[in-house]
């Protein structure tokens, strides 16, 4: 194995570890996350996302890392998370943890899994027609809300975190 | 607040915690060991695992196809991140017997009942959409959720929300149904 290939598989052991530790790869989380009766995953993830914003903006003015934003191509973002929301809640599992169910016995997640490889297939098919539709609406490139709203990271940072402690009071006093 | 929760899990806020700790050394790591900053993501290992499958009875159509040929069908640290996130998880539910064989879940059971072929079908169905979906958006939770938030992107921003807003709508329609 190459170095990347064991660091991808170290960072993967300890990641799908802490993910089972967390209770979050289930399909009863999942769902029970999108029908507002358990909030688990949503503080597991944003606890995560409140950690590292803080670590990766620190390394990023220290100019250790580099940035790797997603494109804000409007018609692709838009239609692509709609339909994804629409499979998820069917599904019951998004691609990191559907291979992390199966790890914890789930096995029915392995039709989900089947389905996606399918989808993925799909996808590099029809893409060259998105490519000349969808994705050819209107795209902003690779922003960032810091770089769109011109206002310092460090600005957005505090008032994220204040928004989502905030959010966890609402999870907590509602038991959620 | 408790470390444990009463299924024997850890706390969600700690345990999401560490998963940051995690997103920042892996984001150190690859930058010193690989040459280029490399975030967690889950959803382009799908297309290089459907390319590798789709080689093996059509390699020269996958050899013409422009998004296969974008994407780079290897097996490379995201790769092994997924196979590493199978192994941590069986690991971790192994040493504290949270491990259980589920063929059917709960709240479908109680929508659909115990059929695991109407389970298969929905979770296959739901796969595909999914997955094209999450090409299209070019990301999954992983990869919009976790690390396109922490980096504050913008199209994550949006992305998360509607992944939850279709999601919750659908969820609704599809379970909350009274089962006839």
């Amino acid at each position: 194995m190459s170095i990347d290939q064991i660091l991808g598989l170290v960072t993967g052991v300890v990641f799908g570890f802490l993910m089972q530790k967390g209770r979050v790869i289930r399909f009863e989380k999942q769902v029970g996350a999108l029908l507002i009766k358990d909030m688990t995953i949503f503080k597991f993830m944003l606890s995560s996302i409140l950690v590292g914003m803080v670590g990766i903006f620190i390394l990023s003015d220290m100019g250790i890392i580099t940035f790797s934003h997603k494109p804000m191509n409007v018609g692709a973002v838009v239609i692509g998370a709609i339909l994804f929301g629409i499979g998820w809640a069917v599904m019951g599992f998004c691609p990191g943890t559907s291979v992390a169910a199966v790890g914890e016995g789930r096995v029915h997640a392995l039709f989900g899994i089947a389905g996606m490889l399918v989808g993925a297939a799909v996808f590099a098919e029809i893409y060259p027609f998105l490519q000349s539709t969808v994705m050819a609406w209107q795209d902003f490139g690779k922003i960032s809300l810091p770089g769109a709203l011109g206002i310092s990271h460090w600005v957005l940072v505090p008032i994220f975190w204040a928004a989502t402690i905030g959010l966890f009071v609402v999870f907590e006093k509602n038991g959620l | 607040m408790r470390l444990k929760t009463k299924d024997g899990g850890w706390n969600p806020y700690f345990a999401g915690a560490l998963v940051g700790v995690l997103a920042i050394v892996s984001v150190c790591a690859t930058t010193e060991l690989m040459g280029k900053t490399n975030y967690l993501g889950a959803s382009t290992t799908f297309v290089r695992a459907a390319g590798f499958v789709e080689q093996v009875f059509a390699s020269e159509h996958v050899a013409q196809n422009a998004y296969f040929a974008a994407t780079k069908i290897k097996v490379d640290w995201q790769f092994m991140l997924i196979i590493g996130i199978f192994l941590g998880s069986l690991i971790s539910s192994l040493t504290d017997k949270s491990f259980l064989v589920e063929k059917v879940p709960p709240i479908w059971k109680e929508r659909f009942g115990s059929s695991m072929a109407k389970r298969g079908a929905g979770a296959f169905l739901g796969g595909i959409v999914a997955m094209i979906g999450a090409r299209l958006a070019d990301g999954c939770p992983s990869g919009h959720g976790l690390s396109g938030m922490m980096q504050l992107s913008a199209s994550s921003f949006v992305a998360l929300v509607l992944f939850f807003a279709a999601g919750a709508l659908t969820a609704v329609l599809v379970y909350k149904r009274r089962a006839s």
